[in-house]
Order: C-alpha cells, then structure tokens, then sequence
C-alpha cells in the first residue's frame, strides 16, 4: 500500500513540475486565461445531491460568486442519488450522444466514480491538475484526494471536501461512548434496540460493513485489489461473525432497518437511537447549529481509526460546458470557497487544501473558523483507514443481503 | 351527420393513439432488449439469458414478488369495500354531504407526502405516541416496535388504502351521479330493503362497470408502487418495485440489464395481479347472483353501517392529521422526543424556503395547467369524434388508453428516456410535457369519458334539429352542460401531472425541476423542515385546481338550480 502511494506521489510530483508556480501567477497563465475566456456566459448544470438545505444554499453562494467574478451561469440539478446521474450519462451514451449531454457537472465519488470511469463517461484525465487552485490541494497528507476508492483518480475529478467516518450520539443520554467494535456490541447488547446501521446497499450501511471489514479481515493488502472472489467467504467470516452477533440486538430486533444516514440521525433525534453515524466530522455541529439535533449532541471515533474519503466534482465526457465546469471547479478549491465550505455554520465540510501551505492572508480564514461544540480536532480525529476497492461494495452487499435482507 | 367526411374523426383518435402507444411501446422495446442481454452502450452487443438468471439468484426474490402482489391486492380490495360499503350506508345523508367535503380534496395529497406524514403520526417516535407519553405510558424514550416498515407490508398497505379512497370514492360518486340511481335507492327502499341491501343488490350491479377500470388501475398501481413502499414497506426484503428501482439506480452498471429483466417480472406480477383481481371479481359476482333475488331485506345493518362510517373517519382523521403535522414541522425548528409541539419554531427559515421555490412552483403550474389543458381538449375531441363512429374501434381505443395506467411506470420508462434522447428530444419543458400526456391523458379520459356519456342525448339532437353545426352543438351546449366535469377533469389531470416524479427527473434530464423533483432530492436528507414544506407546496396546487374546480360551477351556475351537483 505504502509503496503504491509513494508511487503516485512521485508520478503526481513529476505530472506537477511544470505547474509549480504560485495560483496567482497561474491566474495569469495564459492556458487557464483562454479557459475563462471560453466560459464567459456559458451555463453549467451541476448536478449534486439536493438533499440537504444548508448544502443547495452553499452552492447557490458558489454560483453566485462565478456569476459575477467570471461570468459563468451554474444551476444546480437536485438529485436525490448521483448514481441517477450516472444513469442518465450512460442513457446519453446508449444513443450516442457524444457532445451536449445535460450533466456538466457532477459531485461524485467512489462507486459511481469507478463506474463512470470504467465506462468511459468521463472527461479525458488531466483536467484536474490544470485548475490553478490545484497547487492548493494536500496531496502528500491526504493521499485520497488522487485516489478515490483506491482507483486512481488520473485528473479526472476535482477534490471538493473530506469524508471520514465519525460516530454520533447524545451525551445527555449516554457518558462513556464505546470506543472499539468490540465495546460497541456489548452496548447493543446491553440496551437493544438503540443501536443500527442504514440498510446496505446504502452508501453509508456498506460503509458500516467496510469499517468492520477492514478492522477484521486477516489479509489486509487483499482490499486494495478487486474482490478475490475464491477467498471473499474467508475474508469476510470475522465481518458476518460479529454481525451476527450484533444482528438480534440491532433497533427492531434487525427486522427493519434505518433507509440512510439522514434517517438514522433523525432517529437519533427522536430518541429512538443512541448512536448514529455520519461521515462528515462536522454533522454533529452543523445539525445543533441550525437545531436539527440537541445541544447535548457529540462526536466519537473508534480506536485504531475509521474509514475516510474524499468527495469530487467530476466532468461527464459529452458535458456541454466543460471550460465552464472547470471555472466552477476551480473556484469549489480557492480558499475562500474552502473556508466558508469549513464553517458548520455553513456547511462543516472539511478542507482538501493543505492549510499550512496557504498565504498568510488565506490560512487566516481557516485558523479563525469555529468548528463547533461537537467536531473532534485533528488529533482526536485519529488516523484515516482507506477504502477498499470499490468491487468490494457489490460483493459486501450481496451477501449481506443474502443474509439479513432477505428472511 | 352522415354528410360528415369520414377522415375527419380519425384524426384525434389516431393523434391520442401515437400519443400513448408510441412511447409506452418504445419503452417496452427499450426494457426487453436490455432484459435479453443487448445493451450496446455497456458492450453487451448479443443476446443471452444472464440477465434472467442474475435476477433469479436475487435473495428474497419471491418474497418480494409475493409481497407486491398481496399488499397490491389486499389495499386495493380493502379500498374498494371501504368505498362501497360508506356509500351503501350513507349516500343521500347529511353525514355523507359532509364527509364528500372532506374526501374530494384528500385526492390531491400526493402518495409521498401522504406516506412521509402517516409516518410520522404512526411511528414510535411519532405523533401519537407522543400525546400519550410519558404521562400516561411512562416512555422517556420511544418504544422499540416494529410499526413502520414491517415484514408483512401492514403500514404499507394501510397507507395505500388511506390514499387509494378518496380515488375510489370519487370515482363511485362520479357513477352514482346518474338520472336514475336515486330512484334505484327509492324503490329499494319502498320495497322493504335495508338501505345496504339496496345498495349492493340493486344500485352495485347496475354502476359497477363504471368503477371497474379505475379499480383495476388502482390494483395496477398498487402492485408496482415506489414511493409508498419505499416509505412505509418493508426492506427485508422490499416488495419488488422499490428494489427494481434500486438496481436501476446501482452504480455497478451491468446491473441494468438485470434490472429490466426485473422490469418484466413487474409486468408479469402486475399482470397477475390484475387476473387474480377479475378471477375473484367472477367468483363473487357469480356467488352472489342468487343472493341477490333471494328477497331477503337485511333490516339489521347498523354495524354494518356505522363500520363503514368508522372507518372512512379513521382515514379522513388521518389523513388530515398527517397533513397537519407537514404543516407543523414546515414552521418547526426543533421538535424532540417526546413534545407533543415544536421546542423551537422557526418560520423564516420557511419563508426563505418558499422564496427559493418560487421557480420551481412556476415550473409545476404550467406543466401542471399545459397537460390539464391539452389532455382534456384532447379527451374532448376523441369523445366528439367517437360519437360520430361508435364502432369496435371505440373498444379498443379505450384499452389503448388505460395501457400507461395499467403497465407499471419503471417496465418502460428506461426505454422512453432513450426514446427521447435518440430525438435528440429531452431536457426541454415541451418533452417532459409529452412524457406526462402519456400518464395524464388516461385519468383525463377516465373522470371525463362518463359524464360525456351520460349527457342527455336530446339536447344535441333538439339542437341539430333547428340547424345548428356540430362545432356550435358542442361549443354552446354540450361544454356548457358538462362545466363541472371538465373542470374536474382539469384539475385531476393537473394533479395527476404534479405528481409524476420520474418521467419529470427521466425525460427532463434534471433540467426540468419541480416541486415534486426538489421534494424527493429534499426528502433524501434530513431536513424534516424542508421536507414537509415541500411537501405541502407539492399539495397546494391541486388542492388549488380542485377548490376552482367546485367554486367555478357554483358561482356561474348560481342561478340554475338544475345545475348544482346535490340532487
């Protein structure tokens, strides 16, 4: 794993060498010049998951500041899941629509990602790497932002913002939350039914099972490479072990489950859960900021770390505005965009920027921020487990399916 | 009449033909051919059986298969009695006009927001459980019952129900609203029958061809709905829709094909549905028959009555209930376990909201009001035109016509998105109009098709007699007599429209967003606030085109006594 990353960075330094000039002087970069010349009153559809207010409203101030800085009209598409975008790429594709397509745009990663790459509905790699805020972007700390479910992103999406998976739950109705798997079953097995996992093939229950995955698979260098599928029933019998184990103590005795991660933290507003989950660090914050959980709300890891990732923006291969996507692309990384994207006043999503490397002027924003009574620092955060291969999704679902969908 | 060239009726027949056929067709072509292993784009370039044989091996498939087809039925024919039943007991009181008030604008509550408030008001956590704790039942914290999302589809089908009455019973109304049922009821009653008796021994027989295409929809709708089930159905496994769905949706693309092999299967549960349906409908009616003329009066029918009674309050109570808790968290900022209220209220974050919706409500009106309009004029103009041709072709014009309605949604609407994007022909206001014609057109057919003929056939011809032409026949007397259906036919077909979700997000590429699109991307979150204003916004307009819909009439018609609805 170690020497694989070590391999991208050098590939990733050398790819950079040219470029190593400050955002600034790069503004003034005459490739980049004739991109924003292009994009003066182009209009991008970005689509991205519209689920939550705080975030459509954080984008509506993104295409505002574009609008007036660079002449650029993005509208964002609401969806309820990015792999509907997918769809409708692949439809475009299906009847060979190779220019004009209506997604320029998509907030994307992971599955989705691997999928639309694999299928060659994607922009051709390198884009990324041209935007000037580029330079910005923490690529030696946080090695997923060029790799996106151990498939290597090749410049063909955008960082936007961390994910890590954090853990919630109400100080006011439980002290000591546990801090290993092990501890956690035995809370949900001393008070049933407070404790459940959104029910894969939800994004965030499929995490779930990759968390305990990757604390309990034997051969740990076996999930960075596609599913085997000869050894996947030995690499996954300590995961169905333990949730066995957990399953007859799960809220509703394991009979229903929470739908996703929104559900799962309204449950745990209602009282009806201890624990939920989230994979933003600053949820907790943003959700009592603008009332949504109680002030009593806070935030834990478990020991050992838990699984992290990053989010894109990605540009579909027949994406009729693609200088105008990169210009919106490139003002989601400026510091600016960054910081207020940081504020759980605003969003709470963390930085793909490397913030000690900022100019003075612009790290200000980020030390300056309050990040909330709930959001663990840095340090508390713990170290980031990556992903396994994204053919370990389909395989953990189906047989968890197989297993507790399906009585 | 006979100098009538004959060309010109078969114009609008053919029209609506095209309009329907053409795209549920294509669908269906644009579904099987993946469901056979040929789908180009993914480099499946010939035809095999895997996509069959992966569905197959899908845990849980004849669970969920079973599933679909019992809660299907189950709702459908529990709505249907409900239904019958209430009339039976009540039609002609004043506890009916009453209740009729109540009913007719429930019709317009979309099923997700229906389903999203039933939710809430029968969860643990929920609203009931909450007026009674913990002074009463001791819960500091919600019971750990399995309410919602139950293994055998009880909630799920106890909203179907809950939404699927007003439908019926609107529909029944429309069939009682005939010259001589009222007399039907009136013999009945001279003869010595109880008035349930009556009703189901002499007024049934005679209207219940008239309610039997919109049941066997709802028996269609009913086995292949989404949202409903995704909401309150069960997940261990789902019924089969909402998991079809899911793999359509999955990121692992080469599960598309499995997904419209899956489609198919749909179309056969549905099918089968629909058989079981007229199966036990011949059972019955041929148990029945000698029922029916064995002279027994069943005097003793108050429980059956007041069962009826009970159970349409119930509905409406929740119903309303439901609604009414949309409207409480629309303005509610914090609302925790167990308040019977809001802790914290905020109502500008819903005004905010409501600013920023101000496009998307324009967006949902005119294609709301565009597939009214064109919908009805069609329907309009195929009625005019079969008057002058009754022939077999009006048969099969009418099957052609509730084919959208009786094929479930997602078994050919993969096929019209691609339909539309080889026109080159998709995220334009215009195409989703087109898309939701195909579904808007059979409802404007079905309220509009009845009263049409059950218009006094002397009128035109008295008309006719002193020299007037058919436009004027139809422009100053038959459009004028049937005001009030047109109008209700306008605004079922606008609702109708508001509620599609996916020919919208298909066909309209994300480029077209409504009220009911922003609703669903909204309700993916977790904002309850955002969810239930939507929610109620995506209920304000056809509660708007039906409110029209009854004012309309009265305030033209307030002269003409022989005009008004309550006879």
């Amino acid at each position: 794993m170690k020497r694989m990353l070590a391999a991208t960075l050098g590939l990733l330094g050398s790819l950079m060498a040219p470029v190593a000039a400050s955002a600034q002087e790069a503004a003034n970069d005459p490739a980049w010049q004739a991109v924003l010349d292009e994009a003066r009153g182009e209009t991008v559809y970005f689509h991205a998951w519209g689920g939550e207010p705080r975030i459509n409203a954080y984008i509506a101030w993104a295409a505002r500041e574009v609008a007036n800085e660079f002449d650029v009209r993005v509208l964002q598409v609401k969806v309820s899941d990015t792999a509907s975008v997918v769809s409708q790429v692949l439809a475009e594709k299906s009847v060979g629509k190779v220019s004009g397509g209506a997604v320029d745009l998509v907030w994307i990663n992971g599955e989705n990602f691997a999928a639309m790459k694999e299928q060659g509905l994607l922009a051709a790699p390198g884009w990324a790497q041209t935007l000037p805020n580029w330079d910005y972007v923490d690529v030696e700390n946080k090695p997923t932002v060029v790799q996106d479910f151990t498939v290597p992103t090749d410049g063909q999406e955008s960082p936007w913002g961390m994910a890590k998976l954090v853990f919630m739950y109400d100080s006011a109705r439980l002290d000591t939350p546990p801090a290993t798997l092990d501890a956690l079953l035995s809370y949900a097995k001393a008070n049933p039914g407070r404790f459940a996992y959104p029910q894969p093939p939800n994004f965030y229950g499929t995490t779930f099972l990759k968390q305990v995955l990757v604390s309990t698979v034997p051969d740990k260098a076996a999930l960075t490479k596609p599913v085997d599928e000869a050894r996947f029933e030995e690499m996954t019998a300590p995961l169905f072990a333990y949730l066995d184990a957990l399953n007859g103590s799960l809220w509703r005795q394991g009979r229903a489950f929470p739908k996703d991660a929104a559900h799962m933290r309204q449950l745990l507003a209602d009282g009806e859960l201890d624990i939920a989950f989230s994979f933003n660090p600053s949820d907790a914050s943003s959700a009592i900021a603008n009332g949504e959980q109680p002030p009593s709300v806070r935030t834990f890891v478990l020991d050992g770390g838990t699984i992290g990732n990053t989010h894109f923006v990605a540009i579909p291969f027949n994406s009729s505005s693609q200088a105008g996507a990169k210009v919106f692309a490139n003002f989601l990384l400026s510091p600016a965009a960054q910081a207020r994207k940081q504020d759980p006043g605003i969003w709470g999503d963390p930085t793909v920027l490397n913030v000690a490397g900022l100019p003075e002027t612009e790290k200000v924003l980020f030390d300056t921020l309050d990040l909330g009574p709930a959001t663990l620092t840095p340090e508390q955060l713990g170290p980031v487990l990556p992903e396994p291969h994204p053919s370990w999704v389909s395989a953990l679902e189906e047989a968890w399916t197989t297993r507790y969908g399906a009585e | 009449m006979a100098t009538q060239p004959k060309a010109v009726p078969a114009i609008p027949i053919i029209l609506v033909s095209v309009l329907l056929a053409g795209p549920v067709l294509a669908g269906l072509a644009g579904t099987i051919l993946p469901a056979i292993g040929y789908l180009p784009a993914l480099g499946h370039n010939s035809f095999s059986l895997e996509p069959v044989r992966h569905l197959f091996q899908q845990p849980g498939l004849l669970t969920s298969v079973w599933l679909s087809i019992a809660t299907g039925l189950t709702a459908s024919v529990a709505s249907l009695a409900i239904v019958l039943l209430f009339v039976a007991g009540w039609s002609g009181t004043a506890a009916f006009r009453r209740l009729t008030r109540f009913l007719s604008p429930l019709l317009s509550v979309p099923h997700a927001a229906a389903a999203i408030g039933l939710a809430f008001l029968i969860a643990p956590s929920g609203f009931l459980v909450r007026l009674v704790s913990p002074w009463a039942t001791g819960w500091t914290r919600p019971p750990d019952v399995l309410i919602l999302n139950d293994p055998f589809g009880i909630a799920m089908t106890v909203g179907l129900v809950a939404k699927e009455v007003p439908f019926l019973f609107l529909m029944t109304l429309a069939a009682l609203n005939r010259p001589h049922v009222q007399e039907y009821f009136k013999a009945g009653a001279s003869l010595g029958y109880g008035r349930v008796a009556t009703f189901f021994k002499i007024v049934l027989p005679q209207i219940y061809p008239l309610i039997r295409l919109p049941v066997l929809a709802v028996v269609a709708y009913a086995t292949s709905v989404v949202d409903v089930a995704a909401i309150l159905g069960p997940t261990t496994p789902a019924p089969l829709a909402p998991r079809l769905v899911s793999w359509m949706n999955d990121p692992d693309l080469t599960k598309r094909l499995m997904a419209s092999a899956g489609a198919l299967l749909q179309l056969a549960v549905s099918a089968t549905a629909l058989a079981t349906y007229l199966a036990g409908e011949r059972l019955v009616a041929s148990a029945s028959r000698r029922r029916l003329v064995t002279g027994h009066r069943h005097l003793r029918e108050r429980a059956a009555r007041y069962g009826g009674l009970l159970v349409m309050v119930i509905i409406i109570v929740a119903m309303i209930l439901s609604l009414l808790l949309l409207g409480i968290w629309s303005a509610a900022r914090s609302w925790w376990f167990p308040s019977v209220l809001p802790q914290v209220w905020n109502v500008m974050q819903m005004t905010d909201t409501l600013g920023m919706s101000l496009g998307l409500l324009g967006t949902t009106v005119a294609l709301a009001c565009a597939s009214a309009l064109v919908a009805t004029a069609l329907t309009l103009w195929v009625l005019e035109a079969r008057d002058h041709r009754k022939s077999a072709s009006s048969r099969r014009l009418k099957t052609l016509v509730f084919l959208p309605l009786l094929l479930p949604q997602i078994s050919f609407l993969f096929g019209l998105q691609l339909l539309f994007l080889s026109a080159d022909f998709s995220g334009t206001f215009s195409a989703v109009l087109l898309a939701h014609l195909v579904f808007v057109l059979p409802y404007a057919f079905l309220a509009l098709s009845d009263p049409w003929a059950r218009l006094d056939p002397r009128f035109a011809k008295a008309a006719a007699s002193i020299g007037a032409s058919r436009a004027r026949i139809f422009w100053q007397i038959r459009l004028p007599l049937l005001l009030r259906p047109v109008l209700v036919t306008l605004a079922v077909a606008a609702a109708v429209s508001v509620g599609q979700y996916l020919p919208t997000l298909m066909i309209g590429a994300g480029r077209v967003a409504t009220v009911t699109t922003e609703s669903v991307a909204l309700a993916s979150g977790g904002s309850r606030q955002a969810t239930a204003l939507l929610a109620l916004l995506q209920l304000g307009i056809p509660l708007a085109g039906f409110t029209l819909a009854a004012l309309l009439p009265a305030l033209l018609h307030r002269n003409r006594a022989a005009m008004r609805l309550e006879r």
